[in-house]
């Protein structure tokens, strides 16, 4: 079976008789030397520029969901998400201007207002990406009124709970789901700020016949939403280091 | 001198102050004059702000030099005071009194600090607030009370809708996340202050901790 690989862009990848080609492009003033199919993101990162993600975890596909990543482009005239903007020839990509931070900080504030995060007693404090963020970004306090929504906790499953008071709506748990586990259990039901998680066809995860128990969703999601249960207040530390070791392995097993 | 002071709120429940602590406090106030005037207030919180507030140990004595302390559940004084440099508030804005001391406090205040997540997110007791306020008193005080199942009425100040954060009622000049923020970090804020400093706790504290 020859298998196709793509690009994030759905073209085909070049092979060893027409290669990738090698591009220069700026990021933050810095001189950089690219591959043609790689992200802003990427190329920053491996060039020493912390750009802030939330939705973006090594080895999964890219969702561009949490919109935190986002850069100045010359010449575009609104900000790309880094993570699934390619770099291009001549690029100037500038990732923490005054208009990007600002923007930055009002989608990590609304994400706040958007569910229930109380730090104080979740399970993932200490541990969470979305906490850590917010200390990152200097978000002393939120400038939009909470929403309150009421949002359930399915508790459902002998070894898990979901607690949708949490949820950024990463889709972290439905791609691992779906690309390394192979089950796809999750999926978003709804649109906008009504937009949530589901297991099966928004059936109790107890419930469910595809889920395989293996917790992978569990230990990619960045805040507490997914669980282990048993844990208490700062008690669920993820571990996440099984997802790049997992594609290595297949990536090896494939030639 | 027994002069007893009386002051009854809008909701009907009367505030006493009794003439001695009042002109305790007058003096020592007069004995201590040129002191930065600090007021702490405790709205719907559990406190453990002002626990990790005098968390801070020893360091209190130096800033007890610098500071004087007019208005705080710690001391014996009633009446929010009026003319105070700096107020540090604790917790959410959650029923009708806190919503009317809040007003009377920013009034009052030169600089108002929301001091801990309950003030700066609402924070626990916001987690009401997905519910009905007579589905949450049902839940507390008829549900689960074994005895004497009646929702109080009389004599407590009303819940409102929503318990809110305080920033999002009155203006607040500073805020210091964090359940309870570390002492260091209030005593840095203080420090900062006392210098003539605004100072930036970045770094120093976090929602949650």
């Amino acid at each position: 079976m020859t298998e196709q690989r793509l690009h994030p862009r759905g073209k085909p990848l070049r092979t060893d008789v027409n290669p990738v080609r090698l591009l220069m492009c700026k990021i933050d003033g810095k001189d950089i030397s690219a591959r043609e199919d790689e992200t802003i993101l990427s190329v920053a990162r491996q060039n020493g520029i912390n750009i802030p993600t939330l939705c973006h975890l090594d080895g999964l596909s890219e969702r561009g969901a949490c919109r935190l990543c986002i850069v100045e482009v010359k010449g575009a005239p609104r900000l790309l998400p880094s993570c699934v903007t390619l770099v291009r020839q001549d690029m100037e990509v500038t990732t923490n201007s005054e208009r990007v931070t600002a923007y930055r900080r009002k989608i990590l504030e609304l994400l706040f207002t958007e569910r229930n995060h109380v730090c104080s007693v979740c399970v993932s404090n200490g541990q969470c990406e979305l906490q850590a963020l917010s200390v990152e970004l200097g978000m002393s306090h939120v400038h939009f009124d909470y929403i309150y929504p009421r949002h359930s906790i399915d508790a459902t499953h002998s070894r898990f709970s979901v607690d949708h008071n949490r949820c950024v709506l990463c889709a972290r748990c439905i791609r691992v789901c779906d690309e390394v586990e192979g089950a796809h259990v999750m999926d978003v039901m709804g649109r906008g700020i009504t937009a949530k998680v589901i297991t099966d066809l928004s059936q109790p995860w107890g419930d469910s016949e595809t889920c395989t128990g293996c917790g992978k969703c569990v230990h990619v999601c960045p805040t507490g939403a997914l669980s282990e249960k048993g844990k208490s207040v700062a008690e669920m530390t993820k571990r996440r280091q099984f997802l790049p070791y997992l594609q290595l392995m297949r990536k090896e097993g494939q030639k | 001198m027994n002069d007893n002071i009386k002051k009854t709120t809008p909701n009907g429940w009367t505030i006493e102050n009794n003439g001695w602590a009042l002109q305790d406090f007058e003096e020592q106030a007069a004995a201590s004059s040129g002191k930065v005037k600090v007021a702490t207030v405790w709205l719907d919180g559990c406190s453990g702000c002002h626990m990790s507030f005098l968390d801070i140990d020893e360091k209190i004595i130096g800033l007890a030099d610098l500071i004087e302390i007019v208005y705080s559940p710690l001391v014996d004084i009633k009446q929010f005071p009026g003319g105070v440099d700096v107020t540090l508030v604790e917790g959410a804005v959650s029923s009708d009194e806190d919503e009317e001391k809040i007003h009377e406090i920013r009034n009052g205040t030169n600089l108002l600090i929301s001091f801990g997540d309950c003030a700066v997110t609402a924070n626990v007791p916001a987690m009401r607030n997905q519910f009905k306020v007579d589905d949450v008193l049902t839940r507390a005080y008829v549900e689960n009370a074994t005895f004497n199942q009646q929702i109080p009425r009389f004599g407590v100040p009303r819940l409102l809708k929503k318990a809110r954060p305080v920033h999002e009622i009155v203006n607040v000049d500073l805020f210091l996340p964090g359940c309870p923020p570390p002492s260091d970090a209030i005593y840095y804020v203080l420090g900062e202050l006392l210098e003539g400093r605004i100072p930036d706790p970045k770094g120093k504290t976090r929602f949650g901790a």
